[in-house]
């Protein structure tokens, strides 16, 4: 498994440099001008980033989460979820940028090899921001009744969630 | 939504630490957030701008499309309502490879496309169509093979073995996928069963 994992990126490079070659494709230069869409589209988040982390950090600083996770725990007791990942959980399917702050955030503070770092990997790796999405997708063709598919795809989500949680006991 | 979301975390924080006396800690939270946000956007940048140059290489040449045709006769199966020559199947999948490289920029406008073409076959306009839903529930579960923000971010933060979340991630994700259209399913199946 370890080995699939570091041999994905290196195969998916070789894979598409090596088809650009062979369609004549000017590899060089298309990369770059990929390259320079990718600057742009990271400076046009930074606003959004600079937002989230400035609201993420305040919460975080004032510590109200660890009083949160301090009468929770009370009631809950000892599972094996750690309960700094749930702001994260919640925050993922509103905003990718605030969960990417909590992130930050918990690889700043535990390290990402920790239990909790690997479980904030594999979470923000296997769920999307559907709320986002789902009234990005729909808004642009007025579409108002949208039935079952915000808690089809909340529901599909916290199976993500989940799965994040048993694997990451499991692999690590 | 979102702007609810900011304007509440920003509040709470700080009337708890004004009813804590905390005060100070916030004080020097906000003198030196932004700074952290420009590491942070600085330490994704050098891996998302690599990987989308790589990712043009792929869009150029042909080889997305190549990827979007492999995942027709799969999408085909779970779209039945969709009639065989439309547009739509071709930009869902379109949509789907893309997100599953990565490539958020060249996923949405792909995937708004496959909405419009939804919406042409929709008969009561301002409802969701089965096939558009069906569609968001896999947009949303999200699979993606290479997480591009999330490694850059392990990479900075110094991990010894900053892929190794890739292959758990993928299964997560797959579970996530299957379970959400199964649920649709079903829903669906028992909506039709009523009428």
């Amino acid at each position: 498994m370890a080995i699939i994992s570091k041999i994905i990126l290196p195969l998916f490079v070789i894979v598409i440099i090596f088809y650009g070659v062979k369609k004549k494709v000017n590899v060089y230069d298309t990369f770059l001008e990929g390259a320079k869409e990718g600057l742009v589209t990271t400076f046009n988040i930074f606003p959004a980033i600079i937002a989230m982390i400035f609201a993420i950090n305040i919460f975080l600083d004032s510590n109200v989460l660890g009083f949160i996770i301090d009468s929770l725990s009370k009631y809950i007791g000892n599972i094996n979820i750690p309960l700094e990942i749930i702001p994260m959980a919640l925050l993922r399917p509103i905003s990718g940028t605030a969960s990417l702050a909590i992130m930050n955030d918990l690889f700043k503070t535990f390290g990402p090899d920790s239990f909790i770092g690997y479980l904030a990997s594999i979470l923000q790796g296997c769920t999307d921001t559907t709320v986002y999405v789902i009234a990005l997708y729909f808004g642009s063709i007025k579409v108002t009744k949208i039935k079952h598919a915000l808690w089809t795809g909340l529901f599909a989500d916290l199976v993500g969630i989940v799965m994040a949680v048993i694997l990451t006991n499991l692999f690590f | 939504m979102v702007g609810y979301i900011w304007a509440f975390l920003i509040g709470i924080g700080i009337i708890y630490s004004l009813v804590t006396g905390n005060i100070n800690v916030i004080n020097e939270s906000i003198l030196t957030n932004a700074s952290e946000a420009l590491d942070l956007i600085l330490n994704l940048l050098p891996i998302i701008v690599l990987w989308t140059g790589i990712l043009k290489i792929a869009e150029v040449s042909g080889l997305l499309d190549k990827f979007a045709k492999l995942l027709r006769p799969f999408l085909k199966r779970i779209f039945p309502d969709i009639p065989r020559d439309n547009k739509a199947l071709g930009y869902i999948s379109s949509n789907i490879a893309a997100n599953m490289l990565g490539l958020g920029s060249a996923a949405t406008p792909a995937g708004l496309k496959a909405m419009e073409e939804l919406q042409k076959i929709n008969k009561e306009k301002d409802t969701a169509s089965t096939p558009m839903i069906t569609f968001l529930v896999l947009n949303t579960a999200g699979v993606t093979l290479i997480p591009t923000t999330i490694l850059a971010l392990r990479v900075a933060y110094k991990s010894n073995n900053p892929s190794c979340i890739i292959v758990p991630a993928i299964i997560a994700t797959m579970c996530s996928s299957i379970a959400g259209l199964t649920l649709d399913y079903f829903i669906r199946k028992k909506k039709r069963k009523w009428r």
